[in-house]
């Protein structure tokens, strides 16, 4: 029993690796063609640097992940505080609200806002594509922070009040520093899911702005530029070698948490 | 918990991201360019922008009915566009792009060949819209070991024996263009009982096609992954370069003779750097750089004696002989009515199962 | 906390939000799916839907997103299960190397699965070298189904194993003092407390393997067109919004239908959850 559990997570292990493990490879290959392959190189990796166009993809897909998630967290959480007031009758129906970027289809979603925006004559661009990522992202950060915000202990917040505090001050140095964890964890969900938007970015973007992943659709067709493997690559090497770091400190944590 | 998960998890990701970001400032002196894929040697541009200081913010289409929507929509404002010939009557003829002032191309006028701007008449009358770049034909690309009849008609995309081995290009003219042209009839045809006969040959191909295929053709033959494809001209140097059991066809019923123009949009708001733009791509050093990372055959009667690559110069598929060109068609602009027709045709031929 | 003032003003921003960026756009799509070209009202747009054969397109779509569901349940409930079996310290570094994979772009991810299953693709090379048959899988609903699977497992095994973690371990010894064998334990009292987690799991998989167009135009080779695909054309191709959007209407029923169910298990409950 315990092999065949080892073989059953090693086969899904290699599934999901395996498409990896051939983009690592393509990244060192020397042919500019896919699956074609005529030799090692590293040349991908030095031209990757100066590659101006994949330079620019990643400083939009930065810039708007970084944007759209600190926007939507800030939306969300006063959003979340607002929701915490009410009965759990219009709690559930604003909820509902705001679970519906997620629930739709993102080609739905997408189509519905290119609409709109064409509607409103705003030009597709960068802001355009910026709101779009608002719109997915706040669902994810209220998500994030409303549990936390419903357990939380009310007493501290109204010793401040009896303090003499106002309520927003109250908020900011009781409330605020205790959301931190959850807030943080609304503000990356919400980045990754906007670095990683492939269909509401295609129908919302305009001209010469990419992100990473309509950089990439545009390339599929006439064959993905090896520095794209390359980045990448990169990339996942670094998150690799976070989760490798985040383990072992994990473990220490651990037995400090024991011997005491 | 999970959420910690992915927040450690994340970090990582932002860290990565601090270290590139700033690239965002803001370009005024700029040429919005739509070109198809892989159109243009980077390098090109990169000379451009050093030697005019202009920035070119280049997008790329797959296909000329992709590239209409987004430039009439307006949403997006490009300043120069490469469409083919039929592509160009349309955009003309819906009022979407302005006559160029030829006193800004001098090397346009100097180095373009006479009679490309003779056969561009057919679809810019008067060559007022539009500068050839690119032109070429469309012909079967196959496999010598494992084709082993004769490749010298269409015929052949419907033999049972290379079932699941043919690729097949997925643009409504060019798909119908191949039946059309097996039934001796123009690739311009209007009767809808000719089209449907066209479209039933297509759905009755479809069995035996292995995709229906863009710019992916080029890797798909290089990796042998097929017995043989339709392609444009220009795509077959590369892909005989790179695997050498290929061979090029144009079947005897007739082809496509197609040409790719530069022409500016109406609502340019950079008419003066679009005309630069042109102009230099029309330099013959230019041209030639371009062509020797293209690999399609050029208007540009300066660039044959400038070429180093021995091998493409002399190449007869980059220059052909005017035998293989004379007489051929050139797509023509239907109508809105009869473009629509035609996507029509082709979308029902891809939903058949 | 605030008074009912404060609470108000609060919420404001986010109604504004909603009301324009939700719900205007929702209905802009149903306003072009009901209407022509000229802005009157017309049910053409959904009749060309039956005539053009897109019923079939949707018929297929359907049939994959239900059978990539129902493997991503299959494989993922196994999973869930060996990986919460045991709560030592590896299983969360386990864990974490099943998230890992989401970091690569799922493009280019998907565009990988096109080189490993392609007719001279890596697993044909590995049968040639071996001398065992090839197979030719690219192009075919196979090949899409596995490109589904390879992008949406993460959504079913995420909620599964929320699901499963959270039984407390204390029931399931019940279970055991009160002679069930571990079949039982698993059919009665496993298997319905993590139902919810399952629901959760099988809707986030199944609306995207519904409306996704990505997929199947790089494993379908342009061959085989889902809903997703014709929608994505109408607006890039054909230049009809009108079908287009009627098209995502339909799909919208779906995407309703999916909610209510959701809204009926739903597994994150705002008491719940840490």
């Amino acid at each position: 029993m315990r092999y065949i559990k080892k073989i059953y997570l090693a086969t899904i292990f290699l599934f999901l690796y395996a498409p990896i493990g051939v983009l690592i490879a393509q990244s060192f290959n020397a042919s500019r063609y896919r699956g074609h392959w005529t030799g090692v190189t590293l040349d991908w990796y030095t031209k990757l640097f100066n590659d101006e166009r994949i330079a620019d993809a990643l400083s939009n897909t930065l810039s708007i992940g970084l944007l759209s998630a600190g926007i939507a967290t800030i939306l969300g959480l006063i959003t979340c505080v607002a929701m915490k007031e009410f009965s759990r009758k219009w709690r559930a129906t604003f909820m509902s609200i705001t679970n519906v970027p997620i629930l739709n289809a993102d080609i739905v979603t997408g189509i519905s806002l290119m609409l709109l925006f064409m509607g409103l004559g705003l030009k597709l661009g960068y802001v355009s594509i910026l709101l779009a990522h608002i719109v997915f992202n706040v669902p994810y950060v209220i998500l994030c922070i409303m549990p936390q915000l419903m357990t939380l202990d009310k007493s501290f917040y109204e010793a401040a009040l009896d303090l003499g505090a106002s309520p927003f001050k109250a908020f900011a140095s009781v409330i605020l520093p205790e959301l931190r964890p959850s807030i943080f964890a609304g503000f990356l969900l919400a980045f990754t899911m906007s670095a990683d938007d492939f269909i509401i970015t295609h129908f919302t973007k305009g001209a010469g702005v990419d992100t990473l992943t309509t950089e990439i659709y545009a390339e599929l067709k006439i064959g993905i530029h090896p520095e794209m493997y390359a980045l990448s690559t990169l990339v996942f090497f670094c998150v690799l070698i976070f989760v490798i770091l985040f383990a072992i400190n994990r473990r220490k944590l651990k037995h400090i948490e024991e011997a005491i | 918990m999970k959420f910690k998960i992915l927040a450690l998890l994340l970090v990582s990701c932002l860290a990565i991201g601090i270290a590139g970001c700033g690239g965002g400032d803001k370009k005024d002196n700029v040429v919005y360019v739509y070109s198809w894929g892989d159109y243009i040697d980077p390098e090109v541009l990169k000379t451009f922008e050093k030697e005019t200081g202009i920035h070119v913010v280049l997008d790329e289409f797959d296909t000329n009915e992709s590239m209409y929507p987004r430039v009439a929509e307006g949403a997006v404002h490009y300043d120069v566009i490469c469409p083919s010939d039929y592509m160009i009557q349309k955009m003309i003829s819906n009022n979407l792009l302005q006559p160029l002032d030829f006193n800004k191309l001098p090397e346009a006028k100097k180095n373009i060949g006479e009679d490309f701007f003779k056969q561009a008449e057919s679809f810019d009358p008067g060559n007022k819209y539009s500068v050839p770049y690119c032109w070429g034909t469309v012909g079967i690309i196959y496999d010598k070991t494992k084709v082993t009849d004769p490749v010298d008609s269409w015929n052949i995309l419907w033999n049972e024996k290379y079932s699941g081995q043919i690729l097949m290009q997925d643009s409504a003219r060019d798909a119908m263009m191949i039946p059309l042209k097996l039934m001796g009839k123009s690739m311009n045809e209007t009767d809808k009982d000719v089209l449907a006969q066209a479209q039933a040959m297509l759905k009755a191909q479809k069995p035996l096609v292995q995709a229906y295929v863009v710019d992916e053709v080029k890797e798909k033959l290089i990796n042998s992954e097929a017995a043989m494809g339709v392609v444009f001209s220009g795509e077959a140097p590369i892909i005989l370069k790179e695997n050498p059991n290929m061979a090029f066809s144009i079947p005897k019923e007739g082809t496509n003779l197609w040409i790719d123009g530069w022409v500016i949009t109406k609502d340019s708001q950079n008419v003066d750097n679009a005309h630069k733009f042109i102009n230099f791509m029309c330099r013959p050093d230019i041209a030639a750089q371009n062509f020797e990372h293209l690999g399609y055959s050029t208007p540009n009667i300066a660039v044959r004696d400038l070429v180093e690559d021995e091998e493409l110069k002399n190449s007869p598929i980059a220059f052909p002989s005017p035998e293989v060109y004379s007489g051929q068609e050139t797509y023509k602009y239907l109508g809105n009515q009869m473009d629509e027709y035609y996507n029509n045709l082709w979308m029902q031929v891809r939903v058949d199962s | 906390m605030f008074n009912t003032m404060t609470r108000n003003v609060l919420l404001t921003p986010f109604l504004i939000w909603a009301v324009l960026f939700i719900f205007v756009p929702l209905i802009c799509i149903v306003w072009y799916g009901v209407t022509d070209y000229d802005g009157n009202f017309s049910l053409d747009n959904m009749s060309l839907i039956f005539e053009r054969g897109y019923l079939a397109a949707l018929k297929l779509s359907v049939e994959l997103a239900l059978i990539s569901t129902v493997v991503c349940l299959i494989l993922a409930y196994p999973l869930c299960l060996i990986l919460t079996e045991n709560r030592r310290d590896n299983t969360t570094i386990i864990s974490l190397l099943f998230i890992l994979p989401l970091w690569m772009n799922s493009l280019l991810s998907t565009m990988a699965w096109q080189t490993i299953l392609e007719s001279n693709g890596i697993i044909n090379q590995l049968m040639r070298l071996l001398d065992l048959p090839t197979f030719n899988m690219i192009n075919t609903q196979g090949a899409i189904v596995v490109g589904m699977v390879y992008n949406f497992l993460p959504y079913m095994v995420l909620p599964l194993f929320i699901s499963l973690s959270k039984i407390d371990k204390s029931i399931l010894e019940a279970a055991q003092d009160l002679g069930a064998n571990s079949w039982q334990t698993f059919f009665r009292v496993i298997l319905p407390l993590t139902i919810p987690g399952a629901v959760s799991g099988i809707t986030m998989v199944f609306i995207p393997a519904l409306t996704t167009f990505v997929i199947s135009a790089l494993l379908g080779g342009g061959k085989l067109l889902l809903i997703g695909n014709i929608i994505e054309q109408e607006f890039t191709f054909q230049y009809d919004w009108h079908v287009g959007c009627a098209l995502s209407v339909i799909l919208m029923i779906f995407i309703v239908m999916n909610m209510l169910l959701t809204a009926a298990f739903d597994p994150l409950k705002e008491e719940g959850d840490g």
